[in-house]
């Protein structure tokens, strides 16, 4: 596999249970703090907790955009004004047009949210749904798109992914082809989930979900915390003059194993980071810092830990950040790429929130305090159902 | 511009089940009867997995085995599944569930919910563990589909499985999700355009008429805008009549796709 040209990323942002914009992240990490509370989302009575998003109750989209009024696009609409991001895309845009910048973006529910509001408001007569409930620009999957396409003013090409948690992955090897085809110069990638019934309850019913904070790695996991978050990030060709991190590689593969269950010995997670390594040029010697997927359900830290210690035996420093903010789901890739991001920036490597007891059939090296020091080189997981697999490689700014 | 080459085509439709079975609907020499499709038996699934599976599950292995059937066992395939709606009968079966006291959300239904539940049931029955993407676009989803097929196979340099599918809504999402008709195809493609065994060479740019190809037979047109996996409906007709054209595809609301025909 020939290595890639790398992409530069000039501006991101990300919004989840941590706080609105990358220095609540930043922050959070570094002092080794939760933003996990027991559920208290409306219509849910789960014992568990969850990684909420404060204030989008509150949230109102800008006027000519209220069609597209749900959980999910407050919270990318959120997202979009944190940290000079849609600042940076109107100067990408004069730079480029806006027909030369392509958006793809990664959801799994979307705005199924208000899916679940109007069956549960239905006419209980007729059994049909209010006259306002409109599922085309927010239940629907391609909503999560052409919302920050429409707010952002972009005209390029544009898709949304869909394949469970490792959507918002898969969006920088799509934004990465489409440059290279010649179809756009520049791409926004991004990633938005929200909280709703559909996934808090689904995940109960597989039994996947944890009455406590997660642990991932841990002896005693349990399971996962749901949250939701949403990122964005703009990709540019690398050039002499480009500052910031860069997108060295990605990798993609199906575990072809089952649809809830990762493969046991991680085989589709090995083909992605290997991949990840391949189109990067890079060996895992190379690695500073891996961002697990680590979900802290029992079968899905065990295969991961196992394609890790496969790939790059137990020297490279490992951590799962879902413990801070929860499994994010379609939202994942974006929220621990960026993570990734600023772990490269400030030369930090979290902790395992959450993490006491190691379990001793888990052999890689996942950190247990907060890292400081200098990175070169993080890989980042994402696995979801279905069994799709994506791993991104990221290296420091040059 | 991007150039592949189409080297199989699979159709699954009323009055077009099966790509071989429609070339003559398709190239008018034969009449066009809207025929509902029989019942879906996926050959690539054990009857218990069928069992657990789902119309568009079904649907979307189905036609994936009509084109491949045609075109000798690819190595490193690529695959991308493109919906605009995903599987409508588990949204409403999963939401009215969650109206109910102790919310029993079904665990299979659960993870058959996922916009890539049919790539995944895909890739477990023929054991592919290559790339696999599940997409969206809005009406455009076909050409979301073909573009991003098309630069996967350009860029990877791997033929690349293109499935769009979509089904009617149940009540009472039917109520404000028109989609009036099953329609599913699959396009075989690659980035070896040099090459006789395929079907033509197609030439895909994005451009800002938004003037789109539409099909000259009335039931077709209705057909075409059913659902939008239909909005191939042009592309399969021209492949179908071997007829070199240039048609323009919706993919946007401010961008189609214009798709030249050639060495067909």
């Amino acid at each position: 596999m020939m290595a890639i040209s790398p992409l530069t990323i000039s501006s991101y942002t990300l919004t989840n249970a941590l706080g609105r914009g990358n220095n609540a992240s930043h922050s959070a990490l570094f002092e080794g703090r939760s933003g996990l509370r027991p559920c208290d989302l409306e219509d849910v009575g789960l014992k568990t907790w969850i990684g909420r998003v404060d204030g989008l109750e509150a949230i109102a989209l800008p006027e000519n955009l209220s069609a597209y009024d749900c959980r999910n696009n407050r919270l990318a609409y959120l997202a979009l004004q944190q940290d000079g991001f849609s600042e940076s895309v109107d100067k990408a845009i004069s730079q480029y047009s806006a027909e030369r910048i392509g958006i793809f973006i990664g959801t799994s529910t979307s705005g199924i949210a208000t899916t679940e509001q109007a069956y549960l408001h239905k006419n209980p007569t007729t059994g049909q749904l209010r006259a306002d409930y409109e599922p085309e620009k927010t239940h629907n999957v391609f909503s999560s798109t052409s919302f920050p396409r429409a707010f952002l003013g972009l005209r390029g090409p544009a898709l949304a992914i869909s394949t469970a948690c490792s959507s918002s992955a898969k969006v920088f090897a799509a934004a990465h082809r489409y440059i290279e085809s010649g179809l756009c110069d520049a791409a926004v990638v991004g990633g938005v989930d929200s909280l709703c019934m559909t996934t808090l309850y689904g995940f109960n019913s597989l039994d996947l979900i944890s009455e406590a904070p997660c642990r991932p790695w841990d002896i005693e996991r349990q399971g996962i915390n749901i949250g939701e978050a949403a990122g964005f990030a703009l990709l540019e060709k690398t050039d002499a003059a480009s500052t910031g991190p860069r997108l060295l590689g990605y990798g993609e593969s199906s575990d072809a194993y089952h649809m809830s269950t990762p493969h046991p010995q991680g085989a589709g997670a090995v083909l992605a980071m290997q991949q990840a390594l391949d189109r990067a040029g890079v060996t895992p010697d190379d690695i500073d810092y891996i961002n697990l997927h680590g979900t802290a359900t029992r079968a899905n830290d065990l295969a991961e830990d196992k394609a890790v210690v496969q790939c790059f035996g137990n020297r490279v420093s490992c951590s799962s950040t879902k413990g801070f903010l929860g499994h994010t789901l379609g939202a994942a890739g974006i929220t621990e790429a960026i993570i990734s991001l600023l772990c490269l920036n400030s030369e930090l490597i979290p902790k395992n929130l959450q993490t006491e007891n190691p379990d001793p059939e888990l052999h890689a090296n996942v950190t247990l305090t907060t890292e400081r020091r200098k990175l070169n080189y993080a890989l980042t997981n994402s696995f979801g159902f279905g069994g799709n697999n994506c791993s991104l490689l990221f290296g420091r700014p040059v | 511009m991007i150039r592949v080459a189409i080297h199989a085509v699979g159709l699954m439709a009323p009055g077009l089940p099966g790509w071989l079975e429609s070339v003559a609907v398709l190239q008018g020499t034969a009449p066009y009867r809207q025929e509902p499709l029989p019942p879906l038996k996926p050959a690539m699934l054990k009857p218990n997995e069928r069992r657990r599976t789902t119309n568009t599950i079904k649907l979307a292995l189905e036609v994936s085995a009509d084109a491949l059937d045609q075109a000798p066992m690819q190595d490193e395939l690529l695959s991308v599944f493109a919906s605009t709606h995903g599987d409508l009968d588990i949204i409403n079966q999963i939401c009215s569930a969650l109206t109910q006291d102790e919310r029993p959300v079904s665990p299979t239904q659960f993870h058959n919910s996922v916009h890539n539940a049919p790539a995944g049931y895909w890739s477990i029955a023929a054991g592919y563990q290559q790339t696999s993407t599940s997409l969206a676009g809005s009406d455009g989803t076909f050409s979301a589909g073909l573009l991003d097929a098309a630069v996967q196979t350009v860029t990877e340099n791997k033929p690349v499985l293109l499935v769009a599918y979509d089904l009617p809504a149940p009540a009472p999402l039917n109520e404000v999700i028109t989609i009036d008709s099953t329609f599913a195809v699959s396009l075989l493609i690659s980035n070896q355009v040099e090459g006789k065994d395929n079907l033509g060479i197609i030439d895909i740019e994005t451009q800002r008429d938004l003037l789109e190809s539409k099909m000259q037979h009335a039931q077709m047109e209705a057909q075409r805008l059913a659902s939008p996996a239909a909005r191939s409906l042009p592309l399969l007709e021209a492949l179908a009549a071997r007829n070199k054209t240039i048609l323009n595809l919706p993919y946007l609301p401010d961008l189609n796709l214009m798709v030249g025909l050639s060495q067909c």
